[in-house]
């Protein structure tokens, strides 16, 4: 049976709060209205206003109460409408999330899920579609995933809940109506995968751009790997691949300047280098904040044709 | 600010209780003096912000707490760790940077936890503790359970986003948390009056529709009184409270301040109200201490002090290899 992946980012949760007392869902406007995306629908009738708790406007607050409620022992799920509200929230997750366990000697615990929707491709201009995975993944103490694929928006939110850590799980509105199968509750938050196999050059990716590379990658023969997850990175397949096409480009939403790609492309450099035929190229958005008109934020962002050229690049 | 009458009037506790309120307070300000020196000596290093002068905080509100209860405070916590049970040893340890230490080494001064003592920080983010306390008191009225989180923080505090909203969401949700705000009147070095626009602090929280209460916390009696009547209330499920405590730091705001935005007198004239000898003149006159008790209290704290640097002195350095250790879970 297939589903979108908004279905999908409901059934997890669905599935999330039905198998665990301690699980509660809290955000801005989860309940009553239903999600701002609709992701929640349906579940404060479902669980009740405890446990699909409506917050006023405070992510600082509420997102430090869900860190207070994770030391507390309860398993939080915590949804920031998107990624550019989450920024009224980073003390709570840099300095209280990601450090309490290693500055407590061990001896405290943050089990706690924030979800947040990301990345453009929706006309909702610049402070609702910025892509900032990277600057999440730079933080230590905390795991950073990325449902590029129906399966994964079911499945990693099961399988967040389970790690001991907090875990931020970015969400992409522009895949909410993508359909796909999502046969499992729960799936690896560790692994890369191969999306697509091909032999003439490596497309590294995750979130929104892998329906992008996917595209491309037909046009060039390319093989593409969704990372999933964005920290703890598995470069092994990737460092795979790139023996066996000997090039590669990393297609990430990210601004270019201290991308995530950034990241990857060293790693490829440092681990990689000898299997190299070529420098390791990236297609990443344009250094401008997202603009609203469509033929402006398409500029702005990765496109498939982008990739394509950048991998023509390659051979030239 | 007009330096108020020092505390004064009869103390209503039985005179065991009395005489373990100054051994609290003793034992804060024996193990600071000795951080002081320590410090000097080069023992401890990194910031060291210290609570002499606002013993009597820690000291009559600690003893409201049951141990189910959540405690969470600042990068000055040094008297509310010490008084929720966590071992001097393990304090001064921690300060140098030992793997006995409470928080393994990791924390220092400003990050004392302890899991077992439900101690939950040592948050050198002014105002980060808040939420926190939020959460875990709501952790504990969805899990059923009594406890209340009490969660102290400074006056300087009030002025960030984090106070207001989780203010609001405490009061909004009814849960069984008090927040504790020591009013020590400066923001490291920013007076009350040079920041708040509105300097009546229980005015802010009875915005939110917050019980409130003010109580002198120079005077330790005032101090437990309020926090007993507060912490009852906040137990029977009628919701949070903020208690404003105006109290004193009588040394700097750290060791590297050089006290440039207030006036020698004016410390001076704080002194006069210091919570240990006001106390101990209150308990002589009406004969519930003598002066030799005073002192065997003040030899018991000096020699807690000597034995937790012994137990530090002898504590050893965490292995470099262990460095990412504790980064997540094993």
């Amino acid at each position: 049976m297939t589903i979108t992946y908004r279905e999908a980012l409901r059934q997890g949760l669905r599935e999330a709060l039905a198998s665990d007392p301690r699980v509660f869902l809290m955000g801005e406007d989860v309940g009553k209205y239903g999600g701002t995306y609709a992701v929640s629908k349906g579940l404060l009738e479902e669980f009740g206003p405890e446990r699909v708790r409506d917050t006023p406007l405070s992510e600082l607050g509420f997102v430090g109460a869900g860190v207070g409620a994770a030391l507390g022992g309860m398993r939080p799920i915590v949804e920031v409408m998107t990624v550019n509200f989450s920024l009224l929230a980073l003390d709570q997750i840099v300095n209280n999330a990601a450090l309490l366990r290693h500055m407590s000697g061990g001896q405290l615990a943050v089990p706690l899920v924030i979800r947040m929707s990301t990345g453009a491709g929706r006309q909702l201009a610049a402070q609702h579609s910025h892509s900032l995975e990277g600057w999440y993944a730079h933080i230590p103490g905390i795991k950073v995933v990325a449902p590029a694929t129906v399966e994964d928006a079911r499945g990693m939110l099961g399988a967040a809940l389970e790690e001991p850590d907090p875990v931020i799980v970015f969400e992409y509105p522009a895949l909410f109506e993508m359909k796909g199968e999502a046969p499992q509750a729960k799936v690896d938050i560790a692994a890369a995968r191969v999306r697509r196999s091909g032999s003439k050059v490596t497309l590294i990716t995750y979130g929104a751009c892998l329906p992008k590379a996917l595209k491309a990658a037909e046009e060039v023969d390319g093989e593409v790997i969704d990372l999933r997850v964005l920290r703890p990175l598995d470069m092994a397949p990737v460092l795979e691949s790139v023996k066996k096409t000997r090039r590669a480009v990393v297609v990430d939403e990210n601004w270019r300047s201290g991308s995530l790609a950034a990241e990857v492309m060293a790693r490829i450099m440092e681990q990689g280098f000898y299997d190299l035929d070529a420098p390791v190229a990236r297609v990443c958005s344009e250094e401008v904040p997202v603009p609203y008109a469509r033929h402006l934020e398409e500029a702005a962002l990765p496109q498939p044709e982008k990739i394509v050229a950048a991998v023509k690049g390659l051979f030239a | 600010m007009k330096v108020p009458p020092p505390p004064s009037g009869p103390v209503p506790f039985a005179p065991e209780v009395s005489r373990a309120f100054v051994a609290d307070m003793l034992r804060i300000r024996r193990l600071e003096e000795k951080c002081a020196q320590l410090y000097g000596e080069g023992k401890i290093r990194g910031f060291l912000h210290l609570y002499i002068g606002e013993e009597a905080v820690a000291a009559g509100a600690m003893r409201v707490l049951a141990p189910e209860d959540n405690v969470i405070a600042t990068y000055r916590e040094h008297g509310q760790a010490l008084l929720r049970g966590v071992k001097m040893g393990a304090i001064m340890a921690e300060m140098y940077g030992k793997r006995e230490g409470c928080s393994g080494g990791r924390g220092g001064s400003m990050h004392l936890f302890d899991a077992a003592a439900r101690f939950y920080g040592g948050n050198a983010i002014v105002g980060g503790g808040l939420p926190l306390a939020v959460g875990m008191a709501l952790a504990a009225k969805l899990e059923g359970e009594r406890r209340v989180t009490a969660c102290f923080f400074g006056e300087g505090a009030v002025a960030e986003g984090a106070f207001h909203e989780s203010l609001n969401l405490a009061q909004l949700w009814r849960l069984p948390v008090v927040f504790f705000c020591e009013n020590n009147l400066y923001a490291m070095g920013t007076a009350l009056e040079r920041s708040e626009s509105q300097t009546d602090l229980c005015v802010k929280a009875a915005a939110f529709g917050m019980a409130t209460v003010k109580a002198d916390g120079m005077d330790v009696v005032a101090v437990h009184e309020a926090a007993r009547g507060a912490c009852e209330r906040v137990r029977a499920g009628e919701g949070p409270v903020f208690v404003e405590f105006q109290t004193y730091r009588f040394r700097a705001h750290s060791m590297f301040d050089p006290e440039l935005y207030r006036d020698k007198s004016e410390i001076e004239q704080w002194k006069t109200r210091g919570p240990i000898h006001t106390f101990t003149a209150r308990l002589k006159a009406q004969g519930q201490l003598t002066e030799e008790q005073f002192l065997e209290l003040d030899r018991a704290a000096v020699a807690e002090v000597e034995a937790a640097v012994v137990f530090a002195e002898a504590g050893t350095w965490e292995p470099v290899e262990e460095l990412t250790r504790h980064l997540t879970a094993p």
